[in-house]
């Protein structure tokens, strides 16, 4: 106040000049400078925000798509009846699994006749995956009565290779700093040239579970556990979020209780959220001695942890429901339970269904206190029930992550951009139901 | 015979309740609906009610129960000639010396280890995995896995059988007493009320069940090292030794490394979070375009909602690499862990959080106090430096104190990108380690149940949870007092 008081104070003994004269002018372009700076700020700082997402995206974007191919060599794989079938009794049961990669290793011998000695055969087995038996396993399981024949199998090659051919490693380096030694590369190169080499969509990527090897690891295990996760966490949250968002909005007094239930709910929403993992490893594990890594335990951990959210949604959606509404119901001689399930709640659903699933959102994400709870187990089977040993999302790319192969780094960009779809989809249709539904009273 | 079932069999005699009140109640009637206190649907929610909530309660309260009682009877099953050839193959024979003198003492033999320990075995031998057992010991314990196997089986059935009887008494009852002076909607309605109070103290039970959790596991950490070495400590190395003559493993619990680190990520994250996030949200309140905000609200959103565990990785892969590239061509020595990495990163992560908040109270302060300071011939930004920032200022210290509770409380970040060194530094360069992290590291992997390194686990939560429980209150209380001021 007293800044813009004094000029008016003094206003009668100066001249017009105070306004118009030099100083004047200097005064308002240094004004206007500021005004320049500071807006220039604001853009700085927003564009520092869209910079960091954009070289987020392109980061995970340029890392992750190449681990939706595959590359495959074509190997004219013996399937040798003595070899599959040592037992000779014609069950698959009895195969002997284990012996399947000694086949495609024979194929790569006959590929490359001219190899020889045992340090070069080890580089030439180099070249297929180490587990392109469980490939060929997967093959003869479709079609058993391809044992005893000589058939052309494409098979995953090593991610060594994989990785040469699809630029994740520059074969110029010096050969120390390579995963693939210069004879490999020169074998290599061979097949290239004569078609035997293809870069295939990567099917395992979305229908295998976590595996020790690149070529096998694939994300359908944790898509199932987060899919069982989820379905816990919605029937614990929703129905008991929106019995409170209910209760605190439509029903309670004022009172000491309400009030402590609600400084509770708003505290709870701002717990970090591994203290919720901590939670859940003391009550529901420990006490309780439900399973360890199991989706039961970590859809109630989660639960537990959107609830705010979607109480805090769920009120402020019953909130938006003019008071017009319930005293018509009312007069029309309804209940108060009644006016709000037959007519409150109704009008509030998409409001409530915008905020579940934006929490919902939240919890796909969370992988901190589903650490607590040992959900970083190695899983190489989906769960088929909310007992079983489990992953999730946000959890296999935490796992794959701290894995050293350059594979694994693949995959794990890959894992996050099918995360983000995921997410991006969830957030996209609160927003469509909030812009379809929108009301205006 | 498993809890599916009997949980599907509960349902179906709700459903079978429901219809059946309801059909009931349209015969007493006789034909004209009008006699009935309440309409025919209330009757059939009456009995289902009643058929379904009594037995779903006993069902919950029996899943708790089951698996410690059953532990109990398992191992109170053993004899000591059982549990001694179980420990002769399994425990190291300090233990083992220890156990046999129990035994012979009559005493309460095993310790929580080994009893945990003897349960695993028994219960992957019950499941049959033979193959996780030590071959040398199944025939010791292989008769507590069938006794395992039996008690299942009967709890399962007994289970099933006590939810049949009860559902079905409560179904029949409820049934029989359906007549049209019954208010079947007012005894609905007063178990719905009941529901959800019930469901709205959820809240105060999670909090209670938090605090209940974290404080007596911090009490038994406690008793093993004193308060005032965890607080006031200077060194942290929580590995004790597992072996009584174990060299250099000793394990000291002083957190104060943990805490400066955790301060010193925190406080990098919000140098970068609080001017960028604030200066967004005065942008776009004040002076973006609508079109402009209209493609930027949804960066804001896209970033707030990526999962932290992408910006863990983004930090390991992008970020980290390249401060120490630019560290390395200044001539500093930064390590590829540096708390700035992680700091910078989880800046990022927060923006939108600050500036969404930022921008709900900036958009509160009244159009009037602008258009005041406008008339008198300030600019734009003057008008926001002098006029706006001050009238939002409360709220603004609200939102920054939201912002830097979660930069303390978040985990994934740091644990990917910050280092496990409880280095006692303040050298942004430098890697240190933060509570969450330690707590993530030391929960992960192999733990022991009694062991002072994992209970430590819990003080360190017990810190976590009540310094941000203090600046979520305050800051919480400080937007309300603020919003009040305006509304």
């Amino acid at each position: 106040m007293t800044e813009i008081a004094e000029p008016m104070q003094a206003a009668a003994p100066v001249s017009a000049s105070f306004h118009t004269g030099d100083a004047a002018m200097k005064r308002l372009r240094s004004r206007y400078a500021a005004e320049r700076r500071f807006k220039i700020y604001g853009i700085l700082a927003i564009s520092f925000a869209c910079i960091m997402l954009v070289i987020l995206l392109f980061t995970l974007l340029k890392g992750g798509v190449s681990a939706f191919w595959q590359t495959e060599m074509r190997l004219e794989v013996t399937l040798d009846a003595a070899i599959i079938d040592p037992q000779g009794t014609g069950n698959p049961a009895d195969w002997d699994r284990g012996a399947l990669q000694t086949l495609a290793n024979n194929a790569l011998y006959k590929e490359f006749p001219e190899v020889e000695g045992r340090l070069e055969k080890r580089d030439l087995r180099g070249l297929v995956s180490p587990v392109a038996g469980v490939f060929i396993s997967k093959i003869l399981d479709k079609d058993p009565s391809l044992v005893g024949q000589t058939v052309q199998l494409w098979l995953p090659t090593s991610d060594g290779v994989n990785q040469i051919l699809k630029g994740g490693i520059d074969r110029t380096l010096p050969e120390a700093q390579r995963t693939i030694n210069d004879r490999q590369l020169a074998w290599v190169d061979k097949m290239q040239a004569n078609g035997h080499l293809k870069t295939a969509f990567n099917s395992t990527f979305f229908t295998s579970s976590d595996s020790n090897y690149p070529e096998l690891a694939g994300l359908f295990g944790a898509a199932v556990g987060t899919l069982l996760t989820m379905m816990i966490t919605l029937l614990v949250s929703l129905p008991v979020g929106v019995a409170a968002a209910v209760y605190l909005e439509e029903f309670a007094p004022k009172n000491k209780l309400t009030d402590l239930i609600e400084v509770n709910i708003n505290n709870l929403a701002a717990v970090p959220s591994i203290v919720f993992g901590l939670l859940g490893l003391a009550v529901f594990l420990n006490f309780f001695g439900m399973p360890r890594s199991a989706p039961l335990v970590g859809g109630l951990v989660l639960g537990l942890l959107v609830l705010p959210t979607i109480i805090i949604a769920s009120r402020a959606a019953l909130k938006a429901v003019p008071p017009s509404i319930r005293e018509a119901a009312l007069g029309m001689g309804a209940s108060r339970l009644q006016a709000i399930t037959h007519h409150v709640l109704p009008l509030a659903m998409p409001g409530i269904m915008t905020g579940t699933i934006i929490g919902m959102a939240h919890a796909v994400g969370e992988t901190a206190p589903l650490l607590m709870i040992g959900m970083n187990a190695f899983v190489t089977q989906a769960p088929t029930s909310v007992l079983d040993s489990s992953s999730v999302l946000p959890v296999q790319i935490f796992i794959w992550a701290d894995k050293p192969e350059r594979g694994f780094v693949e995959l794990t960009s890959a894992a996050i951009l099918v995360l983000l779809a995921f997410l991006i989809t969830m957030n996209g249709a609160a927003i469509w139901l909030r812009k379809k539904f929108e009301r205006r009273w | 015979m498993s809890a599916t079932f009997t949980v599907g069999l509960l349902l179906l005699l709700s459903l079978i309740g429901y219809v059946m009140g309801r059909s009931r109640a349209v015969t007493v009637a006789g034909g004209s609906i009008a006699t009935l206190h309440s309409v025919p649907n209330y009757y059939g929610s009456f009995v289902a009610l009643w058929a379904g909530l009594p037995a779903l309660v006993l069902v919950l309260v029996w899943m708790a129960l089951r698996g410690p009682v059953m532990d109990w009877l398992v191992l109170d099953g053993l004899n000591a000639q059982q549990i001694e050839s179980w420990a002769r193959v399994m425990l190291p024979p300090n233990d083992l010396q220890n156990l046999l003198s129990n035994i012979a003492d009559e005493t309460a033999a095993l310790t929580e280890t080994h009893r945990q320990l003897l349960l695993i075995n028994i219960k992957n031998l019950a499941a049959g995995q033979a193959l996780y057992v030590n071959p040398a010991v199944v025939d010791a314990i292989q008769p507590a896995a069938d006794h395992l196997r039996n008690l299942r089986g009967l709890s399962d059935w007994t289970l099933f059988g006590a939810v049949a009887a009860l559902s079905g008494g409560a179904l029949a009852f409820c049934w029989s007493r359906i007549n049209p002076d019954f208010r079947a909607r007012n005894n609905v309605e007063r178990v719905v009320t009941w529901l959800l109070i019930l469901s709205s103290t959820i809240a105060i039970f999670t909090t209670i069940g938090i605090v209940l959790s974290l404080l007596f596991e911090s009490i038994r950490f406690f008793t093993k090292v004193p308060v005032t070495e965890f607080l006031f400590g200077l060194h942290w190395s929580p590995q004790t030794a597992i072996r009584a003559d174990q060299v250099g493993s000793s394990g000291s619990f002083g957190a104060i490394p943990l805490f400066t680190g955790t301060m010193l990520v925190a406080v990098i994250a919000m140098v970068v979070a609080a001017p960028v996030g604030l200066m967004s949200a005065i942008y776009l309140s004040e002076y973006a375009p609508k079109r402009v905000r209209s493609l930027v609200k949804p960066v804001l959103e896209i970033l707030a909602g990526v999962p932290t565990v992408v910006y863990g990785f983004f930090a390991i892969l992008t970020v980290a690499p390249f401060i120490r590239d630019i560290g390395t061509a200044m001539g500093l020595n930064v390590s590829s862990q540096s708390a700035l990495a992680a700091g910078v990163v989880m800046g990022v992560m927060i923006v939108p959080f600050v500036s969404s908040l930022a921008d709900d109270v900036i958009n509160a302060v009244p159009q009037a106090l602008r258009d005041g300071s406008l008339g008198l011939g300030a600019t734009k930004s003057e008008t926001i430096k002098q006029v706006v920032l001050p009238a939002a200022l409360p709220g603004i210290v609200g939102a920054m104190l939201l912002a830097a509770s979660r930069a303390i409380g978040e985990t994934m970040i740091v644990v990917m990108a910050a280092g496990l060194q409880a280095n006692l530094t303040l050298n942004p360069l430098d890697s240190v380690t933060t509570v969450t992290v330690q707590i993530k590291s030391i929960l992960v992997g192999d733990q022991e149940f009694d062991s002072a390194k994992t209970l430590s686990v819990f003080a360190l939560g017990l810190v976590l949870f009540a310094v941000t429980l203090v600046l979520n209150v305050v800051a919480l209380r400080i937007v309300q007092k603020y919003r009040e001021k305006y509304d």
